[in-house]
């Protein structure tokens, strides 16, 4: 039965991917329909790398015992490259190289050992605890105090967002969810969670193209609308509904859950569009030519997935019955 | 079929070669972009921008593999002969290296270099002596002049260099793998009767511009 379930989830991604595969292909055929070429090319873009996500997440699944670690493993990896782009696009000074070998090299990987050993009490405080306080002490003792304040807290700030935040999405694996089948169950919830944010964006973008008029933050961001900002969160948070049989979730809680990680994807994506203006950029991945630009992708899942894992854990421990 | 010792150290010299021009990739996140210049193996010299103890590690590591073992970073003697480490890896790179401290007149580091790479290896030269602090790229050395005077007919191609001085700066030994970029830039030759001076900056500039390309 649970087996089904999965099944039928990524039976039913898969569906959706080729169809919007063939939609894209389709429009960028279509030259004469006046349709704006870079957009589409935004969009097959897009889709390529929900195709790469999906690919890789099923795969990691469908590895039995080693599916935690590799998909621990493998958000490691994407938080490590995020934070290569955020710290990349951050004005450092020399003062700080040692601070961010520790960062790098002790405190990115450490947090995913501790995500991948369960050490729930360990990985919530490694980063807002002790690399907090650790950050600005080894920059101190560089002696550079130009614009301490400032640089301590960007690095600070790209440790939280790229790491902590992030390493919240492959710790859902581990939560005690009821049932015979906890890898199935654990599995369907990750699954769950990024597909809900992912159709967040989606939508927020066709809504905002479709009906979008009044502009929330015109310097930040021209595309996203409050048209759009409602449409999105209304579509994803009903597509969630429609996908509680998947979770542990009753059809109004996985409502209420989808409407959370909905808001917090859209503001991943505001908070992270104000530091590429603020630094002249459009996109993390056209600061370095070649490069896919991770923090692009995953700014809505990075906000997200700590306040889903913190409402699932408390709903699991204590209003499970 | 017996295999001469030498043919098997060429071998295991190319394998690690290309090992860790895969690692130094990694480790830089260096992305190369050839702004109208194509990869091409006619007698070249790169002329870069010094900004890492990496950058001849690094441009070398960009080129595509084929070109590799035809292309050669001048290096200083004194920096990469110190240890175990830097004379290997200084081997496997293929590096030619010079003596910084001990110039003579009759022994020109120019006409060393050129008696070096005869008619069949390009280059990789830094011709602001020695890396810079600061963003600004240096006032250029005249080594460059008098090599392309010599033999007017080598490919001169500017690469610029970004943000690898983050990535190692000076005095420091472990490498924060942030992302840098590799450009080069379109081929320029000596033009006849240009004075030293003139043709310096125009190569200067020419690296500086692709900064904002």
């Amino acid at each position: 039965m649970d087996n089904i379930k999965t099944i039928v989830l990524m039976g039913g991604v898969l569906a959706m991917l080729t169809s919007a595969t063939a939609i894209g292909q389709y429009l960028k055929r279509q030259g004469e329909l006046g349709l704006n070429a870079a957009a589409v090319e935004t969009f097959n873009n897009r889709i390529r790398s929900w195709w790469l996500m999906c690919t890789v997440l099923a795969a990691a699944f469908a590895l039995g015992s080693w599916s935690r670690p590799t998909t621990v493993l493998l958000f490691g990896l994407i938080s490590f490259w995020a934070l290569r782009e955020f710290i990349t696009l951050t004005p450092t000074r020399l003062g700080d190289h040692r601070t961010l070998s520790w960062v790098f090299f002790v405190f990115t990987p450490l947090q995913y050992v501790l995500v991948g050993l369960n050490k729930y009490d360990f990985y919530t405080v490694l980063i807002p605890v002790y690399a907090f306080l650790f950050i600005p002490s080894r920059v101190a003792l560089s002696g550079d105090y130009k614009r301490f304040l400032e640089r301590t807290a960007k690095i600070q700030a790209g440790l939280m967002v790229s790491v902590y935040c992030l390493s919240h999405a492959p710790a859902l694996l581990s939560l005690p969810t009821p049932g015979p089948d906890r890898h199935g169950q654990n599995a369907r919830l990750l699954f769950f969670f990024v597909l809900v944010v992912q159709l967040n964006d989606v939508f927020q973008y066709a809504w905002g193209k479709l009906i979008g008029r009044r502009v929330i933050a015109p310097q930040i961001s021209p595309n996203k609308t409050w048209e759009g900002f409602v449409g999105g969160i209304a579509s994803a948070t009903l597509a969630g509904t429609a996908l509680w049989w998947a979770t542990p979730f009753q059809p109004w809680q996985a409502a209420a859950l989808s409407l959370v990680v909905s808001i917090m994807g859209f503001a991943g994506g505001m908070v992270m569009s104000a530091i590429k203006r603020d630094r002249g950029v459009k996109d993390y991945g056209t600061l370095v030519v070649g490069h896919g630009g991770v923090l692009d992708r995953i700014d809505s899942i990075c906000f997200a997935a700590p306040v889903f894992f913190h409402l699932t854990r408390a709903y699991l421990l204590y209003l499970e019955p | 079929m017996p295999v001469s010792p030498g043919a098997m150290r060429a071998t295991t010299d190319k394998m690690t070669g290309t090992l860790l021009a895969t690692i130094a990739r990694l480790i830089s996140g260096a992305s190369a972009r050839w702004i109208d210049c194509q990869p091409d193996t006619c007698q070249r010299v790169y002329f870069a921008n010094h900004t890492s103890h990496l950058d001849p590690i690094v441009i070398w590591s960009s080129l595509p593999g084929y070109l590799r073992s035809l292309v050669r970073p001048v290096a200083a003697k004194d920096y990469w002969e110190k240890g175990l480490v830097r004379p290997y890896l200084a081997r496997t790179f293929n590096a030619l290296l010079i003596n910084r401290t001990d110039i003579k007149v009759h022994q020109s580091p120019v006409d060393l270099i050129l008696r070096e790479i005869g008619d069949r290896y390009s280059l990789i030269l830094f011709p602001e002596g020695g890396r810079n602090a600061g963003t600004e790229i240096g006032e250029f050395k005249s080594g460059l002049y008098y090599l392309s005077k010599k033999r007017p007919d080598l490919e001169l191609v500017p690469v610029h260099i970004d943000n690898l001085n983050r990535v190692l700066p000076r005095g420091e030994f472990l490498p924060v793998p942030l992302l840098s970029c590799i450009s080069f830039g379109p081929p320029m030759w000596l033009e006849a009767g240009e004075p030293k001076a003139d043709f310096l900056r125009r190569a200067r500039e020419a690296v500086r511009r692709l900064k904002d390309v």
